[in-house]
């Protein structure tokens, strides 16, 4: 029993940190607004030199091998400096999913995108139950759509995009008008259910984790602008309605941020409790982000209002990331669902309850 | 980070789920915030520690089996798992034993410790006094040197326990010309001492469950001084870290209201009695919560095997915790409908449980140990930097 993060977990945790800290600013995320693709190639190939892409690519096709528990380090990082590129799709759910579909049969198909997406030169986006949208389908070599109990490659070329307009700038949202045929199906029956339901479960995991991110840095945000602003001749900060807001915050995170690790765990061991503690995290790591947001603007004031100031590319983070893969309501009725009606498997962590 | 046990923890864990199952008294103690509980509780305790139960994770000399924490939470959960009584003297085992192991010399550890393990002397309390409450620093009862002894004068108060306890541990003021947090000594006291008078304080249920202490001239050796005389506060501040932190509140006890609550909206249903989605939506929640509560611990007690040290974190636990045993309670009377006001053993009352008695105890976890008004203010000055003024 050790639920802690090893020194190379860590070590990853800040070469990623550190790269965004100096690559990934505000103005930087806000310039590829206005830019066609809201992508760049350029960083996505600076992100595959640090070795993000390949992170649980299997070593043999070029990757680290690792799991969701390094991951999970990653992905937060991502979510503290806004990253718009699609990790969530192709690093976190497609790389998995591949490597599940050569294991059901599918070698060839996985060997030929796992190395370049290891390499940086193959960006795959992935559809899911929860939402009619595709994220970065316009920049995907590769189209992963589930259909029922199956799953079916598609080439992007091959299907009818229609772009969305998001809130959230930095998101780019198309829904896809495609066909599922003998061609495309990869997965089917028994098999493609347990993937395409693994490949959801990895989604919500990696939507969690940004959120820790976004609600840290929210929270970073307000707790240094109550330090900068005076009022009254004294620092805001020095206000204990102020405190009290930013604190409360901070106890959701925290706390929502348990449930998240432990959720990269049981994904990474495939434990049978996987969906309920995905869906644990998806809901608290999100309510703790969107209230960070409330908060953190509450204490802005008007500043924190204005489309110059940068708070609201995480507030829309925030949203955007609480309506993907599954609202927190969705997934809180999903823990009831498991919890008081016993439709999935959920434990209490190490608490054995009488009669078990 | 691999959240599966050894064989060690297994075994540990069957270990002590057999003691407790041909331990543990099938029925329910009487409270022991009345006479006849507390003495009940008190017996509990010598049983439990007979059987190297009551602190396991403290060295054998003292009385526990030299655990690590990882066990102790394995413990807890079996405890709260056979429905085992209440700990009387949590004070003791959970606040002042772990301080005396920091603090104490080698006679005041081999004088207490065992005693505390066994019950034989239960501890209360005594930092408020009528003036100082949040402000603890506004501590004014006086502690005189004269002698091998201090001379106490003052008066404690809320002190949980204090109409049985047999001993105090609190600060006092021992340099008269001190202010605030300088001059302050953390000293033991037996609360028979001559000029000692301790006067119960019923709670909102009726129930003797704190005390005020007075002290009039009592004599209190010198040698019963916990850490050097005037640095008490930094002795209390890990007191203060034991009780926010880690011990207090076991996270079983909150995983096991949580099944509680699950039961009792389960049965609610079949019953046919009146259940929204709201209340759905709540119960869910507080499952997560209780969840969320064990992962944090557990991460807590990795980082700590590991070597790091807890400090103002331990204010997000107290904060958590309260909030969620009041959360539960209520959706469980919310649950109850009507029954909710039922004392248990009335009439009409069914099956009510203690879901009455455990919201009135939850109401104060806001209060004690620290309001969390005060854990909010060492939030946002000590983790999120803000300024103090
Ligand atoms: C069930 C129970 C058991 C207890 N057991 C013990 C015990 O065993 N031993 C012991 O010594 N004490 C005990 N206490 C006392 C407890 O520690 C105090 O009640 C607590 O420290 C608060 O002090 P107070 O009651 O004087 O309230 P006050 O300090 O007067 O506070 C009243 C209100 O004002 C708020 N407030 C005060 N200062 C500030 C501030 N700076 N910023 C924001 N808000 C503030 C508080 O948060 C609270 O809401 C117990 C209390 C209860 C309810």
């Amino acid at each position: 029993m050790d639920f802690d993060f090893s020194e190379d977990q860590r070590l990853l945790q800040e070469t990623v940190k550190d790269f965004l800290e100096g690559e990934c600013t505000a103005e930087y995320v806000r310039g590829l607004w206005d830019t066609q693709t809201g992508r760049s190639p350029e960083f996505w190939a600076k992100l595959a030199e640090i070795g993000v892409p390949g992170l649980m690519v299997p070593e043999q096709a070029g990757g680290l091998g690792m799991d969701e528990r390094d991951l999970v380090l990653v992905l937060e990082e991502t979510g503290r400096y806004a990253l718009a590129e699609p990790v969530i799709g192709t690093v976190a759910v497609a790389v998995p999913l591949l490597v599940g579909l050569a294991e059901s049969g599918e070698r060839k198909l996985a060997e030929s995108w796992l190395g370049r997406i290891a390499a940086g030169e193959a960006i795959v986006a992935v559809g899911h139950d929860r939402s009619p949208l595709v994220s970065d389908a316009h920049i995907a070599d590769l189209l992963l759509l589930p259909h029922g109990d199956e799953i079916h490659a598609v080439d992007p070329g091959e299907v009818g995009l229609t772009a969305q307009r998001s809130n959230d700038q930095s998101r780019r949202l198309f829904a896809v008008d495609w066909a599922p045929s003998d061609r495309t199906r990869v997965a089917s029956g028994q098999a493609g259910r347990k993937l395409v339901d693994a490949a959801f479960d990895r989604g919500v995991l990696a939507c969690a984790a940004q959120q820790l991110g976004v609600g840290c840095q929210l929270i970073d945000m307000g707790a240094l602008y109550a330090t900068q602003r005076k009022q009254f001749g004294v620092a805001i900060g020095s206000f204990q309605a102020v405190k009290h807001r930013l604190a409360n915050a901070k106890v959701q995170v925290e706390y929502a941020r348990s449930l998240v690790y432990r959720a990269a765990h049981s994904v990474a061991r495939a434990l049978p409790t996987r969906a309920v503690d995905v869906s644990m995290a998806k809901a608290a790591a999100g309510e703790a982000a969107t209230s960070a947001g409330k908060e953190s603007l509450q204490v802005h004031g008007a500043i924190g209002y204005t489309y110059e100031q940068d708070l609201h590319v995480w507030m829309k983070r925030a949203w955007s990331l609480d309506l993907s893969y599954g609202t927190g309501a969705w997934h809180r009725a999903r823990v009831a669902d498991a919890v008081l009606d016993g439709r999935l498997p959920a434990e209490s962590f190490g608490f054995v309850p009488p009669g078990a | 980070m691999d959240l599966t046990y050894t064989p060690e923890q297994e075994a540990f864990r069957k270990e002590a789920r057999a003691w407790l199952e041909a331990n543990v008294p099938a029925e329910p103690l009487p409270s022991f915030d009345i006479k006849e509980g507390f003495e009940a509780h008190c017996e509990w305790e010598k049983k439990l520690n007979a059987g190297g139960f009551a602190m396991v994770p403290w060295p054998v000399e003292y009385g526990g089996r030299g655990a690590d924490l990882l066990e102790w939470l394995i413990f807890e959960e079996e405890y709260y798992r056979a429905g085992a009584p209440g700990r009387v003297n949590q004070n003791g085992i959970f606040l002042l034993g772990p301080t005396i192991m920091e603090y104490g010399t080698p006679e005041q550890r081999t004088r207490f410790l065992p005693r505390i393990a066994s019950s034989e002397e239960v501890w209360a309390q005594g930092w408020s006094e009528p003036n100082a409450g949040s402000d603890m620093a506004n501590i004014q009862t006086m502690a005189i040197r004269d002698g091998d002894d201090y001379v106490i004068n003052g008066q404690k108060t809320w002190a949980s326990r204090g109409a049985y306890a047999h001993w105090l541990f609190g600060l006092f003021r021992t340099d008269p010309e001190s202010s605030r947090h300088k001059g302050l000594t953390f000293i033991l006291a037996r609360l028979d001492t001559p000029g000692i008078t301790v006067r119960p304080i019923e709670k909102i249920n009726g129930k003797r469950a704190f005390a005020e202490v007075f002290f009039d001239d009592a004599r209190v050796p010198v040698a019963n001084q916990l850490g050097k005389e005037g640095e008490g506060w930094s002795v209390a501040m890990a007191t203060a870290g034991f009780e926010r932190g880690l011990m207090l509140r076991s996270p079983a006890r909150f995983q096991n209201t949580a099944r509680k609550l699950v039961s009792l909206y389960r049965e609610t249903v079949a019953a046919g009695g009146f259940v929204d989605g709201a209340v759905r939506d709540t119960v869910a929640r507080c499952w997560m919560d209780a969840e969320a509560y064990a992962l944090n611990t557990y991460q807590t007690v990795s980082k700590l095997m590991a070597g790091a040290k807890i400090g103002a974190e331990a204010s997000l636990n107290k904060i958590f915790w309260s909030e969620l045993d009041i959360l539960m309670h209520e959706t469980a009377l919310n649950l109850l409908d009507v029954r909710a006001e039922l004392l248990p053993g009335s009439p009409a009352a069914g099956d009510v449980g203690d879901w009455l008695d455990g919201y009135i105890f939850a109401l104060a976890g806001p209060i004690y140990a620290g309001t969390n008004e005060i854990q909010r203010n060492i939030i946002a000055e000590r983790l999120l930097g803000l300024p103090r003024k």
